[in-house]
């Protein structure tokens, strides 16, 4: 109950938030619209009609009552009703980004651990340097070079896009998932494209969030192996492979959970140079282009989808918390 | 701890804590204490932001990455492996996120008029080849009564929309009307001949089903109006299919934003917003068969992958390359490239509101301080050329005309004339997109000669736009693209300020700018009613000669449309305006 009540504060402070920043933006909304050729009296008229002319509060009020009834609008840009954009561009998003926290997270924490335990040797060096570059390159100089060396050079993985035009009219959309309605519908091969379009992509964020993500478990594992019981298990005499991966890394997971499920909202939000570069028609891409032509609807449509994020991956790790650490849990 | 990090180094310079512990044991605390508070700190640092943190990040820097990019793919070894596209299908990529609707009563962007072009017929077109010359399309003769006020077209019989509905001399009525009263951003190409919601059904009429009458207000120039009913927003659409999806009295202006009712070349198949348009060969259409089955568009916005795509194969034809990659891409045997100039001029301009720059001599000085030559040379290399007059060359009247080159010593002179020998500062609204953004910034360069300090305002076309139509900028950068392919276009809006109140009922470049010019809109006006075309045309030159002399317009350049395209692609040609880029006309 009180915790519905924080939910629904939370999503009206940011629609509140986005929907005034929106409008004090110094972009004409009715610029994209009718663009920059319509005579002055369209422009009157486009204007009465999305009620721009009402105070900023009134506007509000109208479009949270659209809201409580479902209705999030039709982004101008589109002619699409939000949602229906948002059902289109979110599953592309989606796909990316969980291929890439999998790249992330299944090969940053082993790394941070192993970086942990060997503290300053060779590895420990390696995951730094990799840690360095993966915050200090920009994402869309790597991504154009990925593709200039694997796609163009080489060919071992497929070019910008989802799909190729060949498939592109073979594939019914169901999901939106192109994996998964390639795979249900037993098109193998235009399984293997998807794939190989989304592996390039998939591995450029993978390889930044397991920057991170190797940091911060290679931190959590050190302060882990400093602590009393580890020294205590190896009086015990226990092997040194159980007191890392049973015992401090069960511990440092704790944390590590929110670092993980952080950086997956991250990339959910989605990338917007990454889906610039690899023409990946995802979120980020969806919110950006409305956001720079004042397409209001679209904006906030994407805004809640973000925050039903950021809250549904802080649900899930307070969840796994419990799981993970039975002192979180309550009788 | 035998081995110890520069991390913990760092650390045991610290001061111990005071819990009591001993220096070693502390040592151990503090290396491990520490990083996990800098942990949490950087989890807080995740931002709960809809703007992804890229978003900040200037499209400047896309491009220098684009450039070492293309460098590196020289310096790896070639290889000579290809993805061809299907035999029927051509596949272009180029940037599509203009496009807010597929209605033809409302399309007014770049790459909707090109789906325009290919999948909606029209009265008449303009040819290709000579823009001068008028070809009929659906009509099949036409005529104009002797005090011009009334034109009549003849239908050709049997025609066919996509749908397998005939098309009658009614749907153009139907198209005609629709695209007046629905009143959308382009109906002002119909509607300035007077046509209104209240009259339209009758001075817009089908006779017979085989012909339709139109009754103009004034008797304008027969070019002008024939030139008029070539531009998108008189396509013709199926009116049967739109009525059976028409809500509410809207004349199907829901539906059709999303879908097609034409009888064109191509039909439209899909639109995906910023993503795809598939268009595919129109059975039912009357005249040539298009050769490809399908065509296909995909958004890509990045010039250095559309290149990328263009040489692998995976694209036929890229759109939005820019001028370094057109550059680089001349050595590359598997493609060519082809361009045509296009109906779109750059220029300066300078509010007339600011008591600087509306001195005449300050105007002129501007003039001489631009260095035209270097910008043709580099920054519009391939995607345009150096042009001095409001009219783009393909237009009748056009003047070709270059007095204006970098002089800054004339310049110098004119602005001590007007009071500013020691030059002034003042403030550029810039849209950071090239080539406006090395125009601006080689501007910059050449004002400084004469003592003019140029402060770059960079910002989102959006937003700089914003600011230029409610007339609070100094100068700004523009880009201007004729609506259809008659004078009057720029005329009207280079020319022509009939108010220059705050609260004007039009409100033209001239007016952005506060160029107040009584004498030279009736001029304009003039020129439009000219029925003898030699005539029209020297008043045209006579107006832009005034205009390139006395004008806060400092004009750069026209625009030439360039595409990198493969090989095996046969008849492809840009039109001079977007809906003359006839894809069914292509093969591979």
């Amino acid at each position: 109950m009180n915790f519905l009540g924080v939910i629904l504060l939370t999503y009206l402070g940011l629609l509140a938030v986005t929907f005034f920043i929106g409008r004090v933006m110094p972009i004409d909304p009715v610029l994209a619209i009718v663009g920059d050729r319509a005579p002055e009296h369209v422009v009157q008229r486009v204007r009465e009609e999305l009620g721009l002319n009402k105070p900023l509060y009134t506007q509000f009020g109208i479009y949270l009552k659209k809201v409580a009834q479902g209705d999030f609008g039709t982004s101008v840009l589109t002619s699409n009703p939000v949602m229906t954009d948002i059902k289109r561009t979110f599953p592309a998003t989606i796909e990316l980004a969980t291929l890439g926290i999998i790249i992330g997270a299944g090969l940053g924490i082993p790394l941070g651990v192993w970086a942990a335990v060997r503290r300053g040797g060779m590895v420990d060096q390696i995951v730094r340097v990799m840690g360095l570059i993966g915050y200090s390159v920009p994402i869309f100089w790597l991504g154009l070079m990925g593709l200039v060396l694997f796609y163009a050079k080489l060919d071992w993985v497929a070019g910008p896009g989802r799909i190729d035009v060949a498939y592109e009219y073979s594939v019914t959309l169901e999901t939106g998932f192109l994996l998964l309605d390639t795979a249900r519908q037993g098109q193998w091969d235009a399984f293997r494209n998807v794939l190989s379009h989304l592996i390039l992509p998939a591995s450029l964020l993978g390889y930044f969030s397991l920057a991170y993500i190797s940091r911060m478990t290679r931190s959590f594992m050190l302060s882990e192996l400093a602590q009393e019981y580890v020294i205590a298990a190896r009086a015990k005499g226990l092997s040194e492979t159980r007191i890392i991966w049973r015992h401090a890394l069960r511990n440092a997971m704790v944390p590590l959970v929110t670092v993980v499920a952080l950086s997956y909202a991250g990339l959910l939000e989605g990338s917007v140079l990454t889906e610039t570069v690899f023409a990946w028609p995802g979120l980020g891409l969806y919110i950006t282009n409305s956001l720079q032509n004042a397409d209001m609807n679209a904006v906030l449509g994407g805004t809640i989808v973000v925050g039903s994020i950021f809250i549904g991956l802080n649900l899930l790790s307070d969840l796994l918390y419990k799981l993970l650490d039975p002192r979180t849990r309550t009788r | 701890m035998t081995k110890v990090g520069w991390e913990e180094q760092n650390r045991s310079l610290m001061p111990a804590p005071s819990d009591g512990h001993g220096p070693a044991v502390s040592g151990i605390v503090l290396a491990s204490a520490i990083p996990v508070t800098r942990g949490i700190a950087s989890t807080s640092e995740v931002r709960l932001s809809i703007f992804p943190k890229e978003f900040f990040v200037k499209s400047i820097f896309i491009r220098s990455a684009a450039a070492l990019a293309v460098a590196a793919a020289f310096a790896l070894p070639a290889t000579t492996l290809l993805a061809a596209t299907p035999k029927d299908t051509l596949v272009v990529t180029w940037a599509i996120d203009d496009i807010i609707t597929m209605d033809p009563a409302e399309s007014f962007e770049i790459s909707a008029g090109e789906v325009m072009g290919n999948s909606y017929d029209r009265l008449l077109r303009y040819d290709v080849n000579d823009p001068s010359k008028l070809v009929p399309d659906i009509a099949k003769s036409w005529a104009v009564s002797p005090d011009d006020k009334t034109y009549t077209f003849e239908i050709k019989p049997g025609l066919k929309f996509a749908s397998g509905n005939p098309l009658t001399a009614e749907d153009v009525a139907y198209s005609l009307q629709r695209a007046v009263i629905l009143d959308k951003t382009p109906a002002f190409i119909l509607t300035q001949f007077g046509f209104t919601k209240e009259n339209v059904k009758d001075k817009i009429r089908a006779v017979d089903g085989k012909s339709l009458v139109l009754l103009i207000d004034k008797p304008y120039a027969p070019t002008f109006v024939l030139n008029c009913l070539t531009a998108n927003v008189a396509s013709i659409v199926d009116k049967k299919l739109v009525q059976a999806n028409e809500k509410n009295g809207d004349w199907g202006y829901g539906w059709l934003k999303t879908n097609y009712a034409g009888s064109g070349p191509m039909k439209v198949r899909e639109w995906r917003a910023n993503e795809i348009i598939a268009l595919e060969r129109n059975d039912n259409y009357w005249g040539t068969q298009s050769k490809l089955r399908r065509v296909i568009y995909r958004h890509v916005k990045e010039a250095a992958t559309q290149r990328l795509m263009l040489e692998k194969g995976d694209v036929d034809i890229a759109r939005n390359l820019t001028p370094q990659d057109l550059d680089a891409l001349a050595k590359n045997k598997n493609i060519k490239t082809t361009s045509t100039p296009k109906g779109t001029v750059w220029y300066f301009s300078l509010n007339q509101k600011h008591p600087i720059l509306s001195k005449p001599e300050v105007r002129e000085a501007f003039k001489w301080l631009v260095d035209y030559d270097a910008i043709g040379a580099t920054m519009i290399k391939n995607i345009g050329v150096v042009h001095q007059n409001f009219l783009p060359v393909g237009l009748l009247g056009a003047s070709t005309d270059k007095p204006y080159k970098l002089d800054v010593n004339k310049a110098k002179a004119l602005l001590a004339k007007a009071g500013h020998p020691n030059g002034f500062k003042i403030t550029i609204d810039m849209r950071t997109s090239q080539p406006v953004q090395g125009m601006t910034e080689a501007f910059q360069q050449t004002l400084k000669r004469a003592g003019i300090e140029l402060e770059i305002l960079p910002g989102d076309g959006k937003q700089t736009l914003t600011k230029y139509r409610a007339r609070q900028h100094d100068i700004y950068i523009g880009q201007w693209g004729a609506d259809y392919w008659d004078p009057h276009t720029n005329a009207d809006t280079f020319a022509r300020n009939p108010s220059n109140a705050d609260d004007a009922k039009s409100k033209p470049l001239a007016w952005r700018n506060a160029w107040d010019i009584p004498e030279m809109t009736k001029k304009a006006d003039a020129a439009v009613l000219e029925r003898d075309a030699n005539k029209r045309k020297a008043m045209y030159l006579e107006l832009q000669a005034d205009h390139r002399k006395n004008s806060p317009f400092v004009m750069i350049g026209q625009m030439i449309e360039t595409a990198a395209i493969r090989n095996d692609v046969k008849g492809f040609k840009i039109g001079p305006t977007s809906d003359a880029t006839y894809m069914f006309k292509v093969s591979k």
